[in-house]
């Protein structure tokens, strides 16, 4: 199984770096371009082929060391 | 006293804290590798600067996971004293001994100069040989020193009077230019509320002898000393 992780900066923590993003994009004239935040994309391999169990360590790998829960919200898909 | 200073892969602070400790204020201090986890003989741990495990991931988030790690919870579960300088606040953070994250510096830029810092409370193992609201001269070098936690917490931070440094002018003056990162409310090192752990991302052992520019950052050592010294029979 492949897992596909998102890791995004939680609503109120300022993202400095999707900001700078943003400004960038304005000044090459994307003016309809509003907010941008940046965050991770991850992919995870994983053996066995329990879904149930797959993603019960998925999400105790994204609370405990992928994301950090006081700054970041996750989400993740997987794959067969 | 007995101090041990940690290495992780990647700390590059470490001698900086074994000169301080050793050679200015003749302390009894030894490195403890990521790996060791036999630390029961020290007083205070020390918790260095550097990029452990490259900042791989976040900053410290692998760091927490090195098996010193738990005997440093164990440490500071008994009361002991632990202090997290630059990435070891990062380090401290993600592990959950002390409240809140370090992101970002809000300016995007890595920051490697002097600034001032404001001593906010004398009722610490880290800050009792302070003056009340003393002015110290000491350099920070960070990209991701940026102190965030949600407005609950910083009230909890304030109520038990867990803020023990700010950011601040040549006045001493809370104002945003004279943050070198946004952090919150220009917090600089915070302690948890047991008050035996602090973090703080400015560097006091950079500035503990006159021939570095500032003798300043001493005063946190000397805070230690004075809180061990206290409770320990001679």
């Amino acid at each position: 199984m492949k897992a596909k992780i998102y890791v995004t900066p939680k609503k109120a923590v300022l993202d400095p770096q999707g900001k700078a993003v943003a400004n960038a994009l304005h000044s090459l004239g994307y003016s309809a371009v509003g907010d941008v935040r940046i965050g991770k994309f991850m992919e995870i391999e994983l053996a066995g082929a329990d879904q149930a169990a797959a993603k019960k360590q998925l999400d105790e790998m994204c609370h405990r060391i992928l994301s950090n829960p006081v700054i970041e919200d996750y989400r993740f898909e997987l794959e067969g | 006293m007995k101090f041990g200073i940690i290495q992780f892969p990647g700390s590059n602070c470490d001698l900086d804290k074994l000169w301080v400790l050793q050679d200015v204020l003749k302390q009894e201090a030894r490195y403890l590798w990521h790996k060791d986890t036999d630390i029961g003989d020290l007083d205070c741990i020390v918790v260095p600067g550097g990029f452990s495990y490259g900042d791989y991931l976040r900053t410290g988030s692998i760091a927490r996971f090195s098996p010193v790690m738990k005997a440093v919870a164990d440490h500071a579960a008994k009361g002991k004293l632990v202090i997290g300088i630059c990435n070891g606040f990062q380090i401290l953070c993600e592990a959950g001994l002390l409240p809140g994250a370090l992101l970002r510096n809000r300016s995007l830029q890595f920051r490697c100069e002097h600034i001032f810092l404001r001593i906010e409370t004398t009722k610490s193992p880290f800050t009792n040989a302070a003056r009340a609201s003393q002015i110290i001269r000491v350099p920070v070098a960070h990209g991701e020193g940026c102190y965030f936690a949600d407005p609950a917490t910083i009230e909890e931070l304030k109520k038990n009077d867990q803020i023990l440094f700010r950011y601040v002018d040549a006045d001493g003056k809370v104002v945003d230019t004279a943050s070198p990162n946004g952090s919150v409310e220009n917090i600089a090192g915070i302690c948890n509320k047991a008050r035996n752990v602090c973090g703080m991302m400015p560097h006091p052992e950079r500035a503990s002898e006159n021939a570095l520019g500032s003798a300043d950052g001493r005063v946190v050592f000397e805070s230690i000393l004075n809180h061990l010294r206290g409770s320990k029979p001679q």
